[in-house]
């Protein structure tokens, strides 16, 4: 971004206040996430820096909140992370096989109502999660599902299938059709088509459309409110528990590992992107 | 020579035109039938539901079921003056119904959120009936009329009348202040109670404000996004990336340990000297709170959407804009930002949704003052357990939410939403 040497003082001023409010405001989105790793490191049990955090003396950083997380006693953490991957795991199985055949169906060009229909599919993804949970709520109460996994698990297939609906349509947008012309020519059946010729080609969008799904069930806490049991608490309701009562440290232990997982999700995302684009000829 | 002669046929004998309709109908079929399966598993659990709680919040039949007897009589009743003995005998005989079922508690409770005073005439009816007191073979009218001066005030039984429809729109007139008075006709609350219109104008404010902050923090980042070289705006992208990714409660965990009293926030403001150390200003559990960590939650929702419009903005219109005589900023203002709307509308439109219908982080950091519509809502569905009043509320918001949608589906085309 280095300017011209002629650029005018004014042009140069404005400038250098755009790029200080553009750091600002990388700054603002970022640092936050980082005021958590030193404080789940703190000795003490108060979550400001203590003096000898700020002098770097380190009998004031101790991995207590680490150990009170894993071993703690009637700690929750350990059947809440249990919980929520069964969760997440499920639930991300269930919305990639819908939202799959789903974006399929829709990237057809023979598809009626297709702009209706797209926006019927993508619409809990727009409807505030209050009134997803509420709804949600009242048909497994009515089924009996409230207060089980398989509840849970189907709640999230909704909230999570739209996910996988824009990533895998958007994948199919750069689909050349006439690869399973080929294939079906050839004598191949559809069933054999879609593993051998189509998956392969769309798996980067399936895969990233599955972590986004991952993510939200994972990250979900409204509709978990509603429909979760004692035995059905998950990590995002146990941190609103938490949160809600006490800001203790070990919160903050559980929130570096969660970030340290989305650092690791974000990069996978990245990278399927990244080749999805380049399968699909799309060069930036 | 008429048309049909020229007709092409396939080799089977059948016109081309019937056999290529043939095959688009079985495409169509084939691409809906994939569609099926999560259209018909989404209308199931989705759809009806939410369809359900339209009923469950227009509903009010329990009285109507409760005193089938005293509304038939009361079918021919003006309203103006006392009821006939009729409708008081039919309202002795529901009521006894209900006292062998042990319902009168419900009904008292329910006439009592009609007009005050129900419950106790209720209760002093049934000491009465409890006791034999009441004969039968005379006026019913009089013994009830005796046993309470409320008994033989017309209101009361104006009252019980306005309950017979089985279907109600009260509770959505409370959402808005609102209450059916004695004539029928709707009126507003007392001014100091009308405390959910105060909650529909904060949470649009909060909504609002939230959209402009994010935007104008957005803008100029998507802007240096999309004209950085590769290399550098990659490594700047995780920063709006990392935060999409990040665990909500984790971030607004984050938030409320900046802003807390002692927090880092404030920390710095006493270091630069802008509030004494012993004055430290309340960041959190209210609306400053609710702005500042809304925003940043939902900044990244605003930098991608304008970050893929201007990604497809060439840099070449700016110069041209400039070689044409343009100062940087009418370059600026007449090339560049009109190519960006698009990015604009659906950064805007989506923050906007998104934040409407915020529950988590307002709950955590903003206090009594900073609480939104959905904070309401599931106060009524897990505190006083009012649901038909959640399910009307929430459908109020849904409604608005969906025309929003609508507006963005035409602007932006929902196939156009991009992830990451």
């Amino acid at each position: 971004m280095a300017l011209p040497s002629y650029t005018e003082t004014r042009y140069r001023i404005w400038h250098y206040f755009y790029i200080a409010i553009c750091t600002f405001v990388f700054f603002f989105l970022i640092a936050p996430l980082f005021v958590i790793f030193p404080l789940s490191f703190n000795a003490e049990e108060f979550l400001v820096f203590s003096e000898g955090m700020k002098n770097l003396d380190p009998d004031a950083f101790s991995l207590r909140w680490y150990k009170d997380m894993i071993y703690g006693t009637k700690n929750p953490w350990g059947l809440a992370a249990k919980n929520s991957f069964i969760i997440a795991i499920f639930a991300t199985i269930g919305s990639i096989i819908l939202g799959t055949l789903a974006a399929l169906g829709l990237s057809s060009r023979h598809m009626p109502y297709k702009g209706l229909i797209m926006a019927a599919l993508i619409s809990p993804m727009i409807v505030p999660l209050i009134i997803s949970g509420v709804a949600i709520f009242f048909f497994m109460a009515k089924v009996g599902l409230a207060a089980t996994h398989t509840g849970i698990v189907l709640a999230h297939i909704i909230l999570g299938t739209p996910f996988v609906v824009i990533t895998v349509t958007a994948t199919l947008s750069g689909f050349d059709h006439s690869v399973t012309r080929a294939a079906a020519s050839l004598g191949s059946n559809p069933f054999n088509t879609f593993m051998k010729v189509t998956l392969p080609l769309i798996l980067p969008g399936v895969i990233s459309g599955g972590l986004f799904a991952f993510v939200t069930s994972f990250d979900e806490v409204v509709v978990v409110l509603f429909l979760a049991g004692l035995d059905n608490t998950t990590i995002p309701v146990q941190m609103w528990t938490g949160l809600r009562e006490q800001l203790s440290p070990t919160i903050l232990a559980v929130a570096t590992c969660l970030i340290l997982l989305s650092t690791i999700i974000l990069v996978t995302a990245e990278l399927l992107r990244r080749r999805s684009e380049r399968l699909r000829g799309i060069n930036r | 020579m008429s048309s049909e002669t020229k007709q092409i046929l396939t080799t089977d004998g059948i016109p081309l035109e019937v056999s290529l309709k043939k095959a688009e109908r079985k495409n169509k079929i084939k691409a809906f039938l994939l569609v099926a399966p999560l259209l018909l598993f989404l209308i199931i659990t989705y759809v009806f539901p939410i369809g359900e709680m339209f009923t469950r919040s227009v509903d009010d039949k329990m009285i109507t079921n409760m005193l089938p007897k005293t509304f038939k009589e009361m079918e021919t009743w003006d309203g103006k003056e006392l009821p006939s003995e009729e409708v008081f005998a039919a309202f002795y005989k529901d009521f006894k119904v209900l006292v062998e079922k042990q319902e009168q508690g419900k009904l008292g409770q329910r006439l009592n959120k009609e007009k005050n005073g129900f419950n106790s005439i209720t209760k002093k009816l049934l000491r009465q009936i409890k006791r034999n007191k009441i004969d039968e073979n005379q006026s019913i009218k009089e013994q009830i009329m005796k046993i309470h001066k409320r008994w033989r005030n017309v209101e009361y039984w104006q009252a019980i009348k306005r309950t017979a429809p089985p279907y109600t729109i009260a509770k959505y007139l409370k959402g808005m202040d609102m209450y059916i008075d004695a004539d029928g006709g709707i009126t507003q609350v007392d001014e100091d109670r009308r405390i959910h219109r105060i909650l529909w104008l904060r949470t649009l404010e909060i909504a609002l404000l939230v959209t402009i902050f994010c935007f104008l923090m957005g803008y100029p980042i998507a802007h240096l996004l999309a004209t950085l070289p590769m290399k550098y705006s990659n490594l700047l992208m995780i920063c709006v990336l990392l935060p999409f990714w990040t665990s909500l409660l984790v971030r607004t965990a984050s938030w409320m340990i900046l802003l807390q009293q002692q927090g880092l926030v404030n920390d710095f403001f006493v270091l630069i000297g802008l509030v004494a150390d012993n004055n430290r200003p309340e960041m959190m559990y209210n609306k400053v709170g609710t702005y500042v960590a809304m925003t940043q939650i939902l900044l990244p929702f605003m930098v991608l959407p304008l970050y893929s419009v201007m990604k497809t903005i060439s840099p070449s219109l700016m110069r041209a804009g400039k070689s044409l005589g343009g100062t940087p900023f009418v370059a600026f203002w007449k090339v560049y930002f009109p190519l960006t709307i698009p990015g604009i509308g659906a950064g805007c439109l989506l923050v906007f949704i998104l934040a409407i219908g915020y529950y988590i982080t307002p709950a955590l950091v903003g206090g009594a003052s900073g609480t939104l519509i959905s904070n309401q809502i599931a106060y009524h569905m897990k505190t006083t357990l009012d649901w038909s009043f959640a399910s009307a509320m929430g459908l109020m918001l849904l409604s608005g939410v969906l025309v929003i949608y609508w507006i963005y589906n035409k602007l932006v085309g929902v196939d156009n939403i991009k992830l990451g």
